[in-house]
């Protein structure tokens, strides 16, 4: 049974009435607000039509076919390759981390545009932004600033190495910040280094909860004191924590740990292995006696029990090549999720590694309605992924898809900052209110 | 170990704890640490899984030095209690009745067999919030079946986008999937703590690990919707961005990461004494920089430059041309690292049995008093029976002395 009680959207979401400044960019930071919309908050993004921000809403603002097409992955994310005549609407990044958002246009590189800006500070209870250290002080917009303009502001900025340090300033991506912060040095294959660890990250994923915990703990204070305040988000200190065995094991025995491929320190035997089918692998991790006993039932060995080698966990993990070839020849006949199935029958912890595909028609997302269909007016209806979290007081909020560029500017300038016609005809003309990007914008 | 610390925002808030091994503890951890009052409940004897699973000190097993709890359960007070004994689950009662959140992370047939579900609970404190953290989640066909970090990361996470083409796919870390459910579960409690202050009554939070990794940006924003865009499926493929240095490099002692985007090429070859590259036709063709054979290329003028360099010697030079390329550190080299040690990131504090030792410090600072402090070291096997039993729910020293014999705490 589902802990939804009803079909439709709670009553009153957590952040119904709270308003957030989005002024993020990138992965990290449109996660974090994604998350606070989806808790009910009214996001509004602030973009620029003279600055386009790479790897936000594409690579480019205006990519050929051509580029597309000879672009790897994040260069590629359009409905059918296409980039059509709004790129920038049309990009799975911002797209997915889009919704419930509405976006707004100002040019925060002029007086005038940090004028309109303050007056949505006045108005707005949260700012997120995750630019490089010093950027928004730069432009006038630091808490400094800011503060004075509305006392009960929360504001969380996120740059990689926090505002200060050494680092603060270095040219760093996400994967950079995991090299130096010793995650990287966990990762890739056990007979290899570090080079052979591809492309996947932990940072922006835990900076997206993280930093949305952190503006509800600013939420909850600023309920007792009426005070808002001003978070230092340093996304490599987030996730170090999450290094909290490595780091002990350091600090206790002076031993530094390498990359471990998909072994674990307690769970033996544990690997991916081969399964029937091209490319396709299980999952595979046993952690007591029982499951044990119920991996050499399943692999139709029963005899491995009594075997010599593996009567121990120590055992098993010095024979863990072995073991490994044992598990292959079984897992390269079989359908992973009949491993699955058969695994599980013997409470053997076990699982498909699936692809894109495969997770859009697994049954269990199914029944749980992870997935959940949104029409993009300039890029389509398509399922797209559900909630980190589900709640008995109904589900969190999936009511718009990503808002296109400067969509809501009527909305904001007008009924939110109260501008005149005129007011509003002029900051148009003058370029900060637009839904395209000024020319000269590759 | 710090008692003269502001308090935390959470100051106040209770929070009843009864979760085991890491992604629950790690959730709890982050309330403890700022100021919630989380009191954790273990089993008797043997007590939280973590407690075996070190690292100890020597490498000697001692259920009260495992690293991952010492870390995992900071400023946490402790009591046993056996939840399968009738005696057990009417002190649980008692403590759920005055907690304004309860977290467990039991296989989702635990609670309700105990008659400790949400219903049972929210009946006598309509205001709770129970937030359950499972494998699958609270529904659905794999609700009951058995899961691990690794597995989640497979089913849940890009794992088939992780690692190199022609081998397995390969997890991202030991047990990062489990600590990022925790975030996850801290960050849908703080919203239901948000509700419950505000009057709305209390909820029930189903936190499955596996849609934490699906929801997450990792992979919805590379795999997901892009795969509903394209109809392609993210794979091991090592040329996605391009044939430019993206990853990690040997140097002369160790290993520094490169990450250089395309726009990056010009910064790329005058950091490597070469600026005339940015003019070489092999490089300047429509499409070349996503030519494998050019990869072999870049290598040759790349390979030599590293081993010339150590890994704190390429970070210079890559960041004195504003090139994002950053040493590949371990846990050793963290503790002597001169920018986290500029910010005071690392904790002290004293346990009774492992002693003093470094924990990491905030994961972020609040800057309105309240704030994140390392109060006190993990708490000891029943350290805080007596107190809470006795001090807190009024029971007499006697009554202890016969839960004890009754082998309920």
């Amino acid at each position: 049974m589902s802990v939804h009680v009803n079909g439709g959207q709670a009553e009153q979401l957590p952040l119904e009435g709270v308003r957030v400044i989005d002024l993020t960019l990138v992965w990290a930071g449109p996660f974090t607000t994604e998350i606070l919309g989806d808790l009910g908050a009214e996001v509004i993004r602030v973009e620029s039509r003279q600055r386009f921000a790479t790897s936000t809403r594409g690579m480019l603002a205006h990519p050929t076919r051509e580029i597309v097409r000879a672009s790897g992955w994040n260069g590629r994310l359009y409905p059918d390759l296409e980039p059509g005549e709004r790129p920038w609407n049309r990009h799975a990044n911002f797209n997915s981390t889009g919704r419930n958002k509405k976006a707004m246009t100002v040019d925060l590189g002029r007086p005038d545009g940090v004028e309109v800006f303050k007056r949505l500070v006045a108005v707005s209870d949260v700012l997120v932004e995750n630019n490089s250290a010093g950027v928004v002080d730069r432009l006038g917009i630091g808490w400094n600033a800011l503060e004075p303009v509305n006392p009960c502001l929360i504001m969380i900025s996120e740059p990689a190495f926090g505002n200060y340090g050494p680092y603060a300033h270095f040219a760093a991506l996400g994967n950079n910040v995991e090299a130096l912060t010793g995650f990287t040095m966990l990762r890739g294959y056990p007979d290899g280094d570090p080079t052979t660890a591809g492309q996947s990250y932990h940072m922006d994923n835990v900076t997206g909860a993280g930093a949305a915990f952190a503006v509800m703990l600013a939420l909850f204070q600023r309920r007792r004191t009426g005070k808002g305040q001003f978070i230092e988000f340093s996304q490599a200190e987030n996730m170090l924590p999450h290094l909290g065995g490595p780091i002990m094991d350091y600090l206790m025995n002076g031993r530094v740990w390498g990359t471990t491929g998909n072994r674990d320190f307690i769970r033996v035997p544990q690997g991916v292995y081969r399964s029937l089918g091209e490319d396709r692998w299980l999952a595979l991790s046993v952690g007591s006696e029982a499951e044990w006993r119920g991996l050499c039932r399943a692999l139709g060995r029963p005899e491995l029990v009594d075997d010599p080698r593996f009567l121990t966990p120590a055992g098993r993990r010095a024979h863990h090549d072995e073991l490994d070839a044992i598990i292959t020849e079984w897992t390269r006949s079989i359908d992973h999720y009949e491993a699955m199935r058969r695994l599980q029958a013997e409470a053997v912890p076990a699982g498909p590694v699936l692809d894109d595909a495969e997770a859009y028609a697994d049954s269990h997302l199914e029944a749980r309605g992870f997935f959940q269909p949104m029409t993009h007016p300039e890029a389509g209806t398509h399922p797209h992924p559900g909630h980190l979290w589900q709640s008995s007081r109904g589900p969190l909020r999936f009511d718009s898809p990503a808002p296109l560029l400067g969509e809501h500017n009527a909305y904001v300038y007008r009924d939110l900052l109260g501008l005149s016609g005129a007011e509003f005809e002029r900051l148009q003309a003058e370029g900060h209110i637009g839904d395209d990007y000024v020319e000269g914008i590759p | 170990m710090n008692n003269t610390s502001p308090p935390g925002p959470l100051q106040g808030v209770r929070v009843l704890d009864l979760t085991w091994h890491i992604a629950g503890p790690y959730c709890t951890k982050l309330l403890a640490d700022f100021g919630a009052d989380v009191i954790k409940v273990e089993r008797p004897s043997s007590g939280d899984p973590s407690r075996a699973f070190g690292p100890f000190p020597g490498d000697r097993p001692d259920a009260e030095q495992s690293g991952h709890f010492l870390h995992l359960n900071t400023n946490k007070r402790g009591i046993t209690l056996n939840l399968k004994s009738d005696t057990g689950r009417a002190l649980l009662l008692q403590l759920a009745a005055r907690a304004d959140i309860l977290v467990e992370s039991f296989s989702p047939r635990v609670m309700p067999g105990l008659g400790l579900e949400f219903g049972a609970l929210s009946q006598q404190n309509p205001a709770l919030v129970y937030c359950s953290i499972s494998n699958f989640g609270q529904s659905g066909p794999y609700r009951d079946s058995r899961s691990a970090d690794l597995i989640t990361y497979a089913m849940g996470g890009p794992m088939y986008a992780t690692g190199i083409v022609h081998r397995e796919p390969v997890k991202l870390g030991p047990r990062l999937m489990e600590y990022q459910a925790g975030n996850v579960a801290a960050t849908a409690i703080m919203s239901a703590l948000l509700d419950a202050d505000a009057g709305r009554g209390g909820q029930w939070l189903d936190v499955s690990m596996m849609e934490t990794q699906l929801a997450g940006v990792d992979r919805k924003i590379t795999n997901l919707l892009g795969h509903q865009y394209t109809g392609e499926i993210a794979g091991r493929d090592e040329l996605v961005l391009g044939v430019l240095p993206i990853g990690s490099f040997p140097c002369k002692d160790g290993f520094v990461f490169f990450t250089v985007f395309t726009n990056f090429w010009s910064r790329f070859a005058a950091m490597i004494g070469q600026p005339e590259l940015v003019e070489d036709p092999r490089f300047t063709a429509p499409g070349a920089l996503f030519n494998p054979e050019r990869r072999v290329d870049i290598d040759e003028l790349f390979y030599p430059w590293l081993g010339d360099r150590t890994r704190q010697e390429a970070q210079a030079a890559a960041q004195a041309f504003h090139v994002p390329g950053t040493a590949v550190q371990t846990a050793a080299d963290l503790l002597q690292d001169p920018h986290l040690a500029t910010r005071a990131f690392w904790s002290e504090a004293d346990h009774p049995r492992a002693g003093r030792l470094s924990y990491t410090g905030a994961p972020f600072r609040l800057g309105g008093g309240a704030t994140w402090a390392l109060r006190n070291a993990a708490p000891l096997l029943g350290q805080h029976n007596s107190e809470i039993y006795t001090g807190e729910l009024g029971f007499s020293a006697e009554d202890l002395v016969r839960l004890r014999a009754l082998r309920v705490i």
